[in-house]
């Protein structure tokens, strides 16, 4: 592990972690551990398992095997009531019966803490998520975006070593997602809670969190920092799903040389069979256009469409399709080639 | 525009059976017919302030209540464990216990009877297994049996449909929060099921203190519910005016409960079955 000596240390842990419904395994072999402090974001596409993970860590679900470790104690088959764990629900679970302040004294209450006391914690929560005054607001009239704000406080205010967050910006319009993102950021840091983060926009993953994991079909891809994620992805799933990617059949001719539709580029890969047959990815970014033949792959630019920073264009090759963002733009139908730089060239092991 | 004609017949029906009726009834309450002399009068309703009269109501609402709170003792139990049950026994269940509504209500009453009697089905097996038999037909508890036994569906189907329409997640929230499942139970799901159990009280009340034939098959003759007495002016005493003026003010009282119970379901989410 990379810079192991300053990590805080492990809070939360998931060991050999299964899930079948009734013959439908959902979390095959999970392992994960979490670190105080840290942002860690599970990320995959809808169906991936997200939830899953999160009902196991807040104990609503039970694992079919494998163990859940909070602070090195085994909390597997400890109900959800005695967990140091607070979640906000994908859809919030407010108590329609009760106005914003008791929601989010809920806890508080149950915990006997005294009337005083909840007041000021309540009012505290309600300036942190900037609902000075909606005390006595009846659930239902609130915005999502302010129904979204009561469901983070309902779980902070009971000061969680852990908070889960199930997708809790999915329902928000794009602005308010953008606002809600830098603020959960900022509370998580000031508060000094563990955020176990769920989403499946990866944008919104790489930008908040320290960690991310990327899962498939209940199996963990990747486990990373964000810019490992993006430029180290580990396989041709997460080259796919962790932005746009050119994904292409190559050749790994030798060690530090690949072919690509008969065309060698020098790469930084090695410890491939000899002509192998290899996923190659390219991100858009890295791919340069030039008109004069450079010898390396031929093709006709086919669509540019401008996207405020860069152009986004389409070239078309003999075999492939290529995805290419650039700041310099070819009109449509001029002839050009296309090179890479060595080092953004991504070499994986074909799964199959 | 044309929507409004649609309205007509309805308005014609209404007017027809129910308006019509209840302003006989309100005629018959308001007047007298002694001989040749006839009038309008307000005698009917004092009358009904008699003692024999005022305590026949308070027995029928007496019996009513002890009905009604039975019922509810039973029945949200019944309607919990089975909302608790997986769907696929739910429905099962939920048909068990209404298929008896399916019988005659008259039928299931008599039933009763030949249970209960002195030497009914249950005296038989208490002497055949050495005990003393009961006295239990014609007793007060005769009659509560009847209504609670008759009355209990309508007791647990609203409770049981508000029990299952809560977002488990609520549930779930709450345990989130530290709540076990008795704090569970009293913060979030019992007040979350207030409309059902409004609903079940209004509707197991409302018959039960108007019954008459509960009263008459179970409780025998000398216990005269206000539903009876009704049932003999007209029948047997043939004293329309009274009998009206009974139940105008039967009528009366329960409107009055009605209100005060929707004032309790605010939310206006309660299940009615009528
Ligand atoms: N209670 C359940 N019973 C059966 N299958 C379930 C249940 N909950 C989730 N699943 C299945 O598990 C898979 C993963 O679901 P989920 O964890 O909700 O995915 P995500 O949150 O990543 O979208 C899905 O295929 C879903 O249909
Ligand atoms: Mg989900």
């Amino acid at each position: 592990m990379k810079g192991g000596y300053k990590l805080s240390e492990k809070i939360l842990e998931l060991n050999n972690i299964t899930k079948v419904y009734e013959d439908n395994t959902v979390i095959k072999n999970l392992n994960l551990y979490v670190r105080k402090n840290e942002f860690i974001t599970l990320l995959g596409p809808s169906g991936c398992g997200k939830t899953t993970t999160l009902r196991l860590i807040g104990g609503f679900e039970s694992p079919t095997s494998g163990k859940i470790y909070f602070e090195g104690k085994d909390i597997t088959n400890l109900p959800p009531y005695q967990r140091k764990v607070n979640t906000v629900f994908q859809k919030y679970a407010l108590f329609p019966h009760l106005n914003v302040f008791e929601n989010i004294a809920f806890g508080l209450r149950i915990k006997k803490v005294n009337e005083n006391e909840i007041k000021k914690r309540v009012k505290n929560m309600l300036s942190l998520v900037n609902l000075e005054g909606f005390e006595s607001r009846e659930i239902s009239s609130l915005s999502g975006g302010q129904q979204q704000r009561v469901a983070i406080a309902r779980a902070l205010v009971n000061e969680p070593d852990v908070l889960l967050l199930d997708e809790p910006l999915g329902a928000l319009d794009l602005k308010l997602r953008k606002e809600m993102q830098t603020e959960l950021k900022k509370m998580q840091q000031s508060l000094g809670i563990t955020f176990i983060f769920v989403t499946h926009d990866q944008e919104e993953a790489l930008t908040m969190s320290d960690t991310v994991v990327v899962m498939n079909e209940g199996v963990i891809q990747q486990i990373g920092r964000p810019e490992d994620i993006y430029n180290e992805p580990k396989n041709a799933f997460v080259a796919d799903f962790i932005g746009e990617s050119n994904i292409i059949d190559g050749i790994m001719i030798e060690d530090f040389l690949v072919e690509i539709f008969g065309v060698k580029f020098k790469c930084v890969d090695k410890g491939f069979d000899k002509n192998e047959t290899v996923d190659v990815v390219i991100r858009p970014e890295d791919i340069t256009l030039s008109r004069e033949n450079n010898g390396k792959i031929e093709g006709y630019v086919e669509n540019v469409i401008f996207k405020g920073v860069h152009y986004e264009m389409t070239v078309n090759t003999k075999n492939y399709t290529f995805k290419i963002h650039s700041t310099k733009m070819e009109p449509k139908g001029t002839k050009v080639y296309l090179d890479v730089e060595p080092d953004n060239i991504h070499i994986m092991k074909k799964v199959r | 525009m044309k929507r409004k004609n649609y309205a007509y017949p309805y308005v014609f029906w209404m007017t027809i059976f129910v308006v019509l009726p209840l302003f006989l009834v309100l005629v018959y309450s308001l007047t007298f017919k002694n001989g040749l002399k006839a009038g309008i009068t307000l005698s009917n309703f004092t009358r009904f302030f008699e003692p024999i009269y005022l305590n026949v109501l308070l027995r029928s609402i007496n019996l009513a209540l002890i009905s009604t709170i039975i019922c509810l003792l039973l029945g949200y139990p019944i309607a919990y464990i089975i909302s608790r049950t997986n769907i696929k026994h739910r429905n099962t269940l939920i048909l068990l216990f209404l298929i008896p509504m399916w019988m005659n209500f008259l039928l299931r009453t008599y039933a009763w009877m030949t249970l209960l009697e002195k030497n009914g089905l249950i005296n038989k097996l208490l002497t055949s297994l050495g005990l003393s038999p009961l006295n239990i037909m014609y007793t007060n508890g005769a009659v509560v049996l009847g209504m609670v036994y008759n009355f209990l569906p309508f007791m647990v189907l609203p409770i049981y449909t508000v029990l299952i329409k809560i977002d488990k997640s609520l549930i779930e929230a709450a345990n989130d929060l530290g709540a076990n499942k008795f704090k569970t139970f009293l913060k979030v799901t019992l007040p979350l099921s207030l409309p059902g159990v409004i609903s079940g009280i209004t509707m197991v009340f409302m018959p039960s203190v108007t019954t008459f034939v509960i009263s008459r098959l179970l409780g025998g003759g000398q216990f005269t519910l206000i539903g009876n007495l009704i049932e003999q002016q007209f029948i047997n005493v043939g004293d329309w005016n009274f009998g009206s003026a009974i139940s105008i003010v039967m009528m009366l009282i329960i409107l009055i409960s009605m209100s005060i119970m929707n004032r309790f379901d605010k939310d206006k989410e309660g299940v009615n079955l009528w």
